[in-house]
């Protein structure tokens, strides 16, 4: 439609402010953040060109365990996000008086300040005064008082935790949207055949909602990849390093230490990591988008 | 009639909502009761559910004992209304291009976008920092406003497109064979039409700036006055002795807003949501 013959400058002229603000704060930082992880940036004034000499350097120190822990503490969060929130969206799918309320009750960890929710957690792991703490001793699961933050295997517990409480609401309210879109006739036609509900949950609704599922889970492993709040307010990355995934080493090395140049190395593997997360999901995308053509058909 | 449950299914089912709502609530209401207990009640062991001399008096003493806390609040709301305000005049005009235009790139554009999104502030604080050092904007409210809208544009734009999408075509073409200029027909037809799904791209975007607004004000502004709620709290938080009960006092009035919000708009933020799990 609308062809004129002469070229069309209109489209164009619609998407200046989105690409100037996107450029300026997105795609060149992309750039920039490749070229300083050649050099060797720092608080001075001139910066030298130095090949790879960053990379050797985090691959001969401490960093590939940090890629380990980040992957550890990306698969338990994700994994108990979409489990917990699976369960969460098949419970608020029940059709039983009250749902409604219950549905309005799963978003708020989602929808205030993260980092105000992570305050409220911060006082729960407090060993000497908090919740978990006091009902662990009153049920006799600890001798005595007990800093959750203060180990290095408990922090770690304690992080994924929070990141769970916060990322929930999302996947619950997401794979709700997916349940819901799934056709009664066909819940209908099952249960006139005599078909359990346990039976058309895994024949019907599940089959039915794994494309929702699987996009879901890949989303949230690149926001949980992406995660820096969380770890920062309850830990900064401690007890001796035992929270520190991928970000907090970065911005600690670069705001906290000032070695832009080695931060950046970090972050250009931080976005290598996640161009193959991105490639996968649009790779998926575009397979359901397929997939629902043709089940159209 | 299908789905009928037998009384034993219902109460499984409630116990199952009953435990997870826990989980997703329990942390508020444990704020909530650390708020109205007095500071010596807080410091004392074993662990009570409930204290005695519970009051709002907390409610009351932080204004003092956090001087700024009103600031931080008005900061919070002032930040997240420009940054929707400044996001919206890029995503709408965006928006409509890709969702009638067929331009030359187009496809590659959105996906450009939509694969940026995956980036992370935190990934590209470094150049960011030098870019708003040499711009002149650290410790301005202006370094925690472009950063936060530039990375909820790619979000609405995808949103807002799939909404124009449903708009038909031949209401433009009246409106163009009338004579009217592109640009008029985007303000006076467009927009007009458009205004629920702006409206929840709207929300969208205020709740998300509101909801991140710790990295780039704890990184790029140290202005105490300026701060959001966030920063402005975790202050407090650092400290060898945290008054706690001021602290949840505090960070719950701070998420009332946005609660207030949520409760009033939740089926527009629920929509703009799970627009994608059940269309695209």
């Amino acid at each position: 439609m609308h062809t004129t013959g002469r070229f069309n400058y209109f489209p164009y002229l619609l998407l200046v402010p989105a690409l100037v603000i996107t450029i300026v704060i997105v795609a060149w930082p992309l750039v920039e953040t490749f070229r300083l992880s050649f050099t060797d940036a720092a608080l001075k004034p001139d910066e030298n060109f130095v090949g790879f000499e960053n990379y050797e350097k985090i691959f001969s120190g401490r960093f590939p365990e940090v890629i380990g822990r980040t992957f550890v503490w990306m698969f338990w969060s994700v994994g108990l996000k979409m489990i917990v929130g699976t369960l969460g969206a098949v419970l608020l799918n029940a059709a039983v008086p009250g749902r409604g309320l219950f549905r309005v009750l799963v978003m708020p960890p989602w929808v205030v300040p993260i980092a105000i929710g992570v305050f409220i957690w911060g006082w729960m792991y407090n060993g000497q005064w908090g919740m978990i703490s006091g009902v662990a001793q009153i049920i006799g699961l600890v001798d005595g008082p007990f800093e959750f933050l203060a180990y290095r295997d408990t922090a770690f517990i304690a992080t994924i935790v929070t990141d769970v409480w916060i990322g929930t609401p999302l996947v619950t309210i997401y794979l709700l949207a997916a349940m819901q879109s799934i056709p009664n006739d066909l819940h209908e036609a099952a249960w006139v055949d005599g078909a359990s509900r346990a039976y058309r949950f895994r024949r019907i609704t599940l089959p039915l909602i794994l494309p929702a599922v699987a996009t879901m889970s890949l989303l949230s492993s690149i926001w949980t990849f992406n995660s820096f709040d969380i770890i920062w307010i309850l830990t900064e990355g401690g007890p001796r390093g035992g929270t520190t995934t991928m970000i907090i080493d970065t911005y600690k090395t670069a705001i906290s230490r000032f070695r832009y140049g080695e931060g950046a190395a970090r972050a250009v593997l931080i976005v290598l990591f996640l161009s193959a997360f991105a490639g996968f999901y649009f790779y998926l995308i575009s397979r359901f988008a397929r997939g629902g053509a043709d089940n159209d058909q | 009639m299908i789905n009928k449950y037998r009384w034993y299914e219902v109460v499984g089912i409630y116990l199952g909502i009953a435990a997870f709502l826990s989980f997703i609530l329990a942390p508020f209401l444990e704020a909530f009761l650390v708020s109205l207990r007095p500071l010596d009640r807080i410091f004392s062991a074993p662990y009570r559910i409930f204290t005695e001399n519970m009051s709002f008096d907390t409610y009351f003493n932080m204004w003092t004992s956090v001087p700024l806390l009103w600031r931080y609040m008005l900061n919070s709301l002032f930040i997240s209304t420009v940054v929707t305000i400044v996001a919206l005049i890029a995503i709408i005009p965006a928006a409509y291009a890709f969702a009638r235009f067929k331009f030359r790139g187009s496809n590659a554009l959105l996906g450009a976008f939509l694969a940026i999104n995956m980036v992370g502030g935190a990934v590209l604080i470094i150049p960011l920092y030098k870019l708003m050092l040499s711009l002149g904007l650290l410790n301005t409210y202006w370094a925690m406003i472009i950063p936060g809208a530039a990375f909820t544009i790619p979000t609405g734009i995808w949103l807002l497109r799939s909404y124009l999408l449903r708009i038909p075509r031949e209401l433009e073409e009246a409106a163009w064979v009338d004579g009217a200029s592109r640009l008029y027909t985007l303000r006076r037809v467009i927009i007009p039409i458009a205004i629920p799904g702006i409206v929840v791209v709207a929300v969208a975007t205020f709740i998300t700036a509101y909801a991140q607004q710790f990295l780039f004000a704890l990184t790029f502004n140290s202005t105490n006055e300026l701060n959001p709620l966030p920063v402005g709290l975790f202050q407090f938080f650092g400290r060898q002795t945290v008054v706690w009960n001021e602290l949840m006092a505090a960070s719950l009035v701070g998420i009332l807003p946005v609660l207030i919000i949520y409760i009033f708009l939740q089926r527009f933020i629920v929509a703009g949501l799970t627009a994608g799990a059940v269309k695209e």
